[in-house]
């Protein structure tokens, strides 16, 4: 990450070597930080290739014997393809609608000024800081209420879910966009004005694609902040809207706990997002630190 | 802020004025819809006693005025007790998970401001714990902690033999509180790493150089230089992390399911467990109230503070 803008954010090697106990500190500081970091991360990739015994018993270091049956078994002990498709619809139906609508937001608080702004910046910055909590009991009353009353059955649908992801995600996209757009030189889009453009042909033809990376990675953000989100999706979904934050817990029966097969499961749903976070880390850290560090 | 006012003479002057207005409205529309009708409705329940009977019609519960806030304000009884309780757990555990982080985030920075080889990689390595959905990592360290076949048991016990041969019970009792704190610290620190790293990177190299010339060794650097640099992030840091660690549920509920252990029980959690295992909706929503109440009277005082302080040094 430090790489996306040169070498100028790096400190200057110094003509000297740092001293010894300087370089031992920090190689034994490192190593046990990483240590600490990764041993989950063992403990997912060994156990998720053990037999049922080796995760049943006392923990092994070693696996007595490499097996992909769990990677196997999980599609079939609990319908993990749908519980896959259903976070893919919920967590990218969400990005999708709060990227769009804070593309419009974002650029008229970085580009016009109007009364209330003000009031609206910080309403938005001040919902990201409330608990989930305190949405989610009259949000799921609403849902019920209506449901009632009109026999729409709202409460349990994937459509109410993904209203429910918005409360975190609309505003963090709003947020971040606005510094994304403020960055954007405001000649660009001032001279697309005077050769015609009007005030949306700025927004569409100029500042968007100047913010590409941006949005990019707000939507990379959004996308796994819905995919990893848990309180929602435990109140909200019923059998058939069930997500993989709830989908998982089915691997444990009264009877027996497969751990194996519930550390393949993470491992497997881990990868998008992972993946997705390495591949597009610059932009993201450059949008998270932004707002924090100005 | 301001458009070229060279413009305003070539579109009508009331487009122009409406304009961030029409830009706005959807976002206007939603947050109305997902913020402020549930915050007002949030206030409304509490002083209703909602309980399992009115949740398909809310409207028909009686009205009970202060009922609810009484309830779960009487210390002396089990619903404000556990309360109380649930707070001053949450308090501790967001002070020492709030330190820990700050603490391995910053060494972890400082360490790494200077160059050596494998840098990228550690780098990319210590962002994994905050790229990994949350169920996949806590269920994880949920396998850990198991008494008889977790990793962590098998260590101390097995391996290292402190404890006695006994296995430590850690989602259950009064160790759950460490249990939940190593996988929040674990889970919460890269993202101070980040924030501080980014932070470093903007302290310009003379500085350092000006300092080496002077003969300050490389620990005279990071406590003269370094550490009073990261000051102004800092704040705003530290009130992330206060925001995330207090308001946290999803660790604790994947590490111990609906309820957890009286010594790990946070306040989101025990606002869930009030709500929707014991269906009393009306102390739930008063708590939620307080709570935030709290935050917001937290939040403000902390940016008075932070505020007056960073206009002092003009940063």
């Amino acid at each position: 990450m430090s790489d996306s803008r040169g070498g100028r954010r790096d400190r200057p090697s110094s003509p000297l070597a740092p001293p010894l106990t300087f370089r031992v500190i920090r190689a034994v500081f490192l190593t046990l930080l990483t240590g600490f970091v990764l041993l989950p991360v063992y403990v997912m990739v060994t156990s998720s290739l053990k037999p049922l015994q080796d995760v049943a018993g006392r923990f092994r270091w070693l696996p007595s014997g490499l097996t992909v049956r769990p990677y196997i078994d999980i599609w079939h002990t609990v319908p993990l393809a749908r519980y896959f498709v259903n976070s893919l619809i919920v967590a990218g139906a969400a990005t999708a609608a709060s990227v769009v609508i804070a593309v419009f937001a974002a650029y008229a608080v970085s580009r016009h000024r109007f009364r209330g702004k003000r009031l609206f910046t910080v309403t938005v910055l001040s919902t990201q800081m409330f608990p989930g909590i305190l949405f989610l009991l009259p949000l799921f009353l609403i849902f019920v209420n209506i449901g009632n009353a009109t026999g729409i059955a709202l409460y349990g649908s994937r459509g109410a879910l993904i209203l429910t992801y918005l409360t975190f995600s609309l505003p963090f996209s709003i947020w971040m966009l606005i510094g994304y757009f403020d960055a954007v030189p405001r000649d660009l889009d001032e001279a697309a004005t005077v050769d015609g453009c009007g005030p949306l042909g700025a927004l569409v033809r100029v500042v968007v694609p100047a913010a590409v990376p941006g949005i990019v990675a707000v939507a990379v953000y959004a996308f796994m902040t819905a995919w990893g989100e848990v309180l929602f999706a435990s109140v909200m979904t019923n059998d058939t809207t069930r997500t993989l934050a709830v989908g998982l817990q089915g691997y444990s029966t009264q009877t027996e706990v497969y751990w194996n097969q519930i550390m393949a499961a993470s491992l497997v749903v881990s990868i998008p997002v992972v993946a997705g976070f390495l591949l597009l880390q610059r932009y993201l850290v450059a949008g998270l630190t932004a707002g924090a560090v100005k | 802020m301001s458009t070229g006012s060279r413009v305003s003479t070539t579109s009508p002057r009331l487009r122009r004025s409406a304009l961030p207005y029409l830009l706005l409205l959807p976002a206007l529309l939603l947050e109305l819809l997902i913020h402020l009708l549930p915050m007002v409705m949030g206030i409304l329940m509490s002083f209703r006693r909602l309980t399992q009977f009115f949740i398909r019609d809310w409207s028909r519960a009686p009205w009970t005025g202060w009922a609810n806030y009484e309830l779960v304000l009487d210390v002396d009884r089990p619903v404000g007790e556990a309360l109380l309780r649930s707070f001053l757990t949450t308090c501790l555990f967001t002070l020492l998970s709030v330190g820990l982080c700050w603490l391995l985030g910053t060494a972890a920075a400082v360490f790494m401001q200077e160059s050596f080889r494998g840098r990228g990689l550690l780098r990319a390595l210590f962002l994994v714990p905050y790229a990994l959905p949350v169920y996949a990592a806590v269920i994880t360290w949920a396998f850990m902690f198991q008494r008889d076949n977790g990793l962590v048991n098998h260590v101390l016990h097995d391996q290292l033999g402190l404890g006695g041969p006994e296995h430590t019970f850690w989602l259950l009792g009064d160790n759950s509180f460490w249990a939940l704190l190593t996988v929040s610290v674990w889970k919460g620190w890269p993202f101070a790493f980040l924030i501080v790293t980014a932070a470093l990177q903007n302290i310009p190299g003379e500085l350092y150089e000006a300092a080496a010339l002077d003969g300050a060794g490389i620990w005279q650097q990071i406590r003269r230089i370094t550490l009073p640099s990261v000051g102004a992030v800092n704040q705003v840091l530290v009130l992330v992390l206060f925001l995330w660690t207090f308001n946290d549920f999803n660790t604790p509920f994947v590490l111990f399911g609906k309820s957890a252990p009286a010594a790990a029980d946070l306040i989101s959690l025990h606002i869930y467990q009030s709500s929707f295992v014991t269906w009393n909706f009306g102390a739930g929503s008063a708590m939620s109230v307080l709570l935030l109440l709290f935050l917001l009277l937290v939040t403000a005082g902390y940016l008075l503070v932070t505020s007056r302080g960073r206009r002092s040094r003009h940063v």
